[in-house]
């Protein structure tokens, strides 16, 4: 039983970033946007392109270290993807909701938009990388380091930990801290008032895009390093993106982690008794039982 | 020289599709054109439709074949039983969604909706006991397929689909421009003001959104005897939702007609590439479909920014009940 | 009356939302350190006015200028940047952020010298620094009036344009929040103040414009429209 929950720590942890991302989005451009879980699974690919592209062009070396699966193209990969996913995002905003917002487009029809942009983004998946499971290192790095109470866990999960700390604790510090960050909170709070007291809310919007994009390509590669790549990955997190988003109450960032952390234990303790392939309708579940009992989420937080 | 018997047959292949995508799309226009219900989960209703027409209407398996499959029922009745108890089924687990859901805010109703789509589609394929699982259901009988040679079997059931398609839009179009109907259009408009009148506004939106359940349910049971073998993985979010969306904002939500014009144009555009994809490189033709739905994404965002209203626009229909 | 120093002038405004017109040339002068109060009816315009000034409206007619210059459709941004700023009546606050980082925010644009500014606002409102770090949602509603004007004095306007500043509070922070519309107007900041509050408003106002349907129907000195025995009867409630 700990051993499950401890992977589902490891697993909401991943859930968690990426419903970061989303919860930001949500906060401040008040639609659901159905691409986000997509934005993962592109992050994810794209590490893959270089990895196996540029980076093994210039000649790095691809051999992992110790028993992780971190290679110095890794490396380089990780915060490359990270920069180019969020110019992605930032980019599709420029593309498409500058002018949806220009116009006064309803936050429905900006969905329905999202949901179109999930498709292109997973068909160019699709049409480039192929339907198949992909692994970033095909060798099996399953050595395990025992841990007390029979837990048993490999370097990859340990350094997945860590990094989702580090960025969660940045972006904390960044939020809480940086005049930027608050300003971000603030717009989120009222988008009105901030434009009344001067702030330039499109480049608030930019941020947020940009760092909800980031976040995104984190998870995604972070799950493509402890499970695999395969197209479908984003719209398989769909669920228990949003379950934990609407469970952490909506633009609340600490409810997106505290959510995707619960999703995240609640799926893999569920595999206990069903079958693993329910997980997704398990997010479900909990995604009703709050809608009905609670939907404005276990933490508060404003209902619009 | 060209082929006109086959061309022909093609063409009854392709109005047949569509058609039934029409189906599917005037139920949705119920939902989102006419009441503003957002449904992504197209998909579960045609499933449940799909195999529940299936089940009634497929023979008992018998012989060596019945080792292999397994199923919840076979009952072995006409066609227009398996049309109804889909509809019936559909019209029930509408009924059972909307109670938690109807009440929630518009974009928790899509999601709710995707999660239940999801969790239909998971359901028949982890319970092979009730339609034989991930393997799914074949030798699904067609309607009056004795009367003539199965040649030349898809006019006859070019025939039913049309006419039922006639029928359903027929039904919406009396349905809208009653006083249920204005309602409804109300709730869209003004949820609000239409509550300050003293409408049951959940009331109403459950007729809707069953209505509309109801509808593509029959979608799905003529898609099922048409194709006359169906699998879950037959409903995926792609080929079971999406798409229906994207023929709807073509055609004009709140227009039946612009929601008939969207299901044969996006049809239409879902199919002409598979001609031009033929002479794609051999590697990327395995790709084909991808790419055809890479157009209809994109046609969509180029549909939401130019043109929101559709091709057709919204219909304006006489007397409004509020302003 | 006299045309000197004035430094606000909306001219024939006609402006509304979508095709219903609220104001239907509707004008207006703010002069140098005066406070002007704008009473009237519900739906007379007279927030519609502010917010067609601070350019979150467009308005189909009508021009306004700032010292000269023609501020008519600038964005909400350029034109806090032009020293006006504007406290809405409601949602005028950040909720979720702290009492400190809600003026922080108000002073967002000017970077410079803000700790000075926060604490000038702690002086003026000295409750503000006991609860600093409170998140601004659970204040008082006096309290966060409080917050919102302070908000909005962290732009160091020239002219500060409040909504109905006293809408909802209890009359204790009624006659204090007046006081500090005083306190401010004091230190060389013009206002102009839409209220319902119609008589104390007019008591502390240098003019007075008074709004029905639309349009300006009387301008004056606040007091002598107070004295004005028709719109005692009329506006005033006798």
């Amino acid at each position: 039983m700990l051993e499950v929950i401890f992977y589902g720590i490891i697993y909401g942890s991943i859930i968690s970033l990426g419903a970061i991302g989303l919860t930001l989005v949500f906060g401040i451009l008040r639609f659901a946007n159905f691409f986000h879980g997509d934005l993962m699974a592109g992050g994810a690919y794209i590490a893959f392109f270089l990895i196996t592209g540029p980076l093994a062009w210039i000649g790095l070396p691809g051999e992992p270290f110790g028993t992780t699966s971190f290679s110095i193209r890794m490396i380089i990969a990780f915060p490359v993807a990270l920069i180019l996913v969020a110019g992605l995002s930032v980019l599709i905003d420029r593309i498409v909701y500058k002018r949806l917002r220009q116009k006064g487009t309803s936050s429905i029809l900006k969905a329905i938009a999202a949901l179109g942009i999930s498709f292109i983004i997973r068909m160019l998946i699709y049409i480039i990388w192929g339907p198949d499971q992909i692994k970033y290192f095909a060798g099996a790095r399953r050595i395990a380091i025992h841990l007390p109470f029979q837990i048993k866990v490999r370097p990859d999960e340990l350094i997945i930990i860590i990094i989702v700390t580090v960025l969660v604790t940045s972006l904390h510090l960044f939020l809480r801290y940086s005049r930027m960050g608050k300003a971000m909170r603030a717009t989120a709070d009222n988008m009105d008032l901030a434009r009344i007291s001067g702030i330039n809310t499109e480049r608030i919007i930019i941020w947020t895009w940009g760092i909800g994009g980031a976040l995104a390509a984190a998870a995604g590669i972070l799950y493509g390093i402890n499970v695999a790549l395969n197209p479908e990955m984003g719209w398989s997190f769909l669920l228990p993106l949003f379950a934990a988003t609407i469970l952490g109450s909506i633009g609340n960032m600490y409810g997106a982690l505290a959510g995707g952390l619960i999703i995240g234990i609640a799926q893999q303790v569920s595999t206990l008794f069903l079958k693993p392939t329910y997980k997704p309708a398990v997010a479900f579940v909990i995604l009703i039982l709050i809608l009905l009992f609670r939907p404005q989420g276990i933490f508060g937080g404003k209902q619009s | 020289m060209i082929d006109l018997q086959g061309l022909l047959s093609y063409f009854t292949h392709f109005a047949i599709m569509a058609g039934i995508y029409s189906i599917f799309c005037l139920g949705l226009n119920i939902h989102w054109g006419y009441t503003g219900l957002f449904n992504i989960g197209i998909a579960g209703f045609f499933c449940i439709g799909a195999y529940t027409s299936a089940l009634i209407t497929i023979p008992p398996p018998t012989g060596v074949y019945a080792n292999y499959v397994t199923q919840v029922f076979a009952l072995n009745l006409p066609f227009p039983f398996g049309v109804l108890g889909a509809a019936l089924v559909c019209g029930i687990i509408a009924f059972l969604i909307g109670i938690p859901t109807l009440r929630l805010r518009e974009d928790y109703l899509a999601i709710a909706t995707i999660g239940i789509a999801e969790t239909i589609r998971l359901i028949f394929h982890n319970e092979s006991w009730i339609a034989n699982g991930v393997r799914g259901i074949s030798g699904i009988p067609q309607p009056l397929s004795s009367l003539v040679d199965p040649r030349n079997y898809n006019f006859i059931y070019l025939g039913i689909v049309i006419l039922i398609m006639i029928t359903v839009y027929i039904l919406i179009e009396r349905g809208i421009r009653s006083p249920w109907g204005r309602v409804l259009r109300a709730i869209r408009e003004d949820e609000e003001s239409a509550s300050m009148l003293g409408k049951n506004i959940f009331a109403f939106k459950m007729q809707s959104l069953i209505f509309g359940a109801i509808v593509m349910g029959i979608g799905g049971a003529l898609f099922a005897h048409y194709n006359k073998s169906i699998a879950p993985d037959t409903f995926t979010p792609l080929y079971g939702t999406f798409i229906i969306w994207v023929m709807l904002i073509v055609g004009g939500s709140g227009n039946s007609k612009g929601a008939i014009l969207g299901g044969f144009v996006i049809y239409g555009l879902w199919v002409l590439p598979e001609f031009i994809t033929r002479y794609l490189p051999v590697a990327l033709q395995s790709r084909a479909p991808y790419i055809r739905f890479l157009i209809i994404g994109i046609v969509l965002e180029l549909i939401l920014r130019y043109r929101p209203r559709g091709l057709m626009g919204e219909e304006k229909h006489v007397s409004r009940l509020l302003k | 009356m006299d045309n000197r120093n004035i430094i606000l002038k909306a001219e024939n405004i006609t402006v509304g939302y979508g095709e219903k017109d609220i104001l239907h040339g509707a004008s207006m002068e703010v002069r140098k350190n005066e406070i002007v109060a704008i009473i009237g009816p519900n739906g007379a315009g007279k927030s519609t006015l502010l917010k067609t000034i601070f350019g979150l409206l467009k308005p189909s007619r009508g021009t306004i200028f700032l010292e000269h210059e023609n501020i008519t459709g600038l964005s909400p941004d350029a034109i806090a940047r032009k020293g006006i700023s504007y406290v809405p009546q409601v949602d005028n606050i950040f909720p979720s952020l702290t009492v400190k980082e809600n003026l922080e925010m108000g002073g967002f644009i000017r970077k410079e010298q803000t700790a000075e500014r926060i604490s000038e606002i702690f002086r003026l409102f000295p409750v503000l620094e006991e609860k600093k770090h409170q998140r601004a949602k659970e204040l008082s509603g006096g309290q966060r009036q409080m917050v919102a004007m302070g908000r909005a004095l962290m732009l160091d306007p020239d002219i500060l344009m409040l909504d109905e500043p006293s809408a909802g509070l209890a009359p204790k922070f009624v006659s204090m929040i007046f006081e500090k519309i005083c306190e401010i107007n004091a230190k060389g900041v013009s206002i102009i103040l839409v209220e319902q509050n119609a008589r104390e408003a007019l008591t502390m106002a240098h003019t007075g414009y008074i709004f029905v349907t639309g349009k300006n129907v009387l301008h004056g000195i606040g007091k002598e429209l107070l004295e004005n025995p028709e719109i005692g009867q009329l506006y005033l409630g006798g």
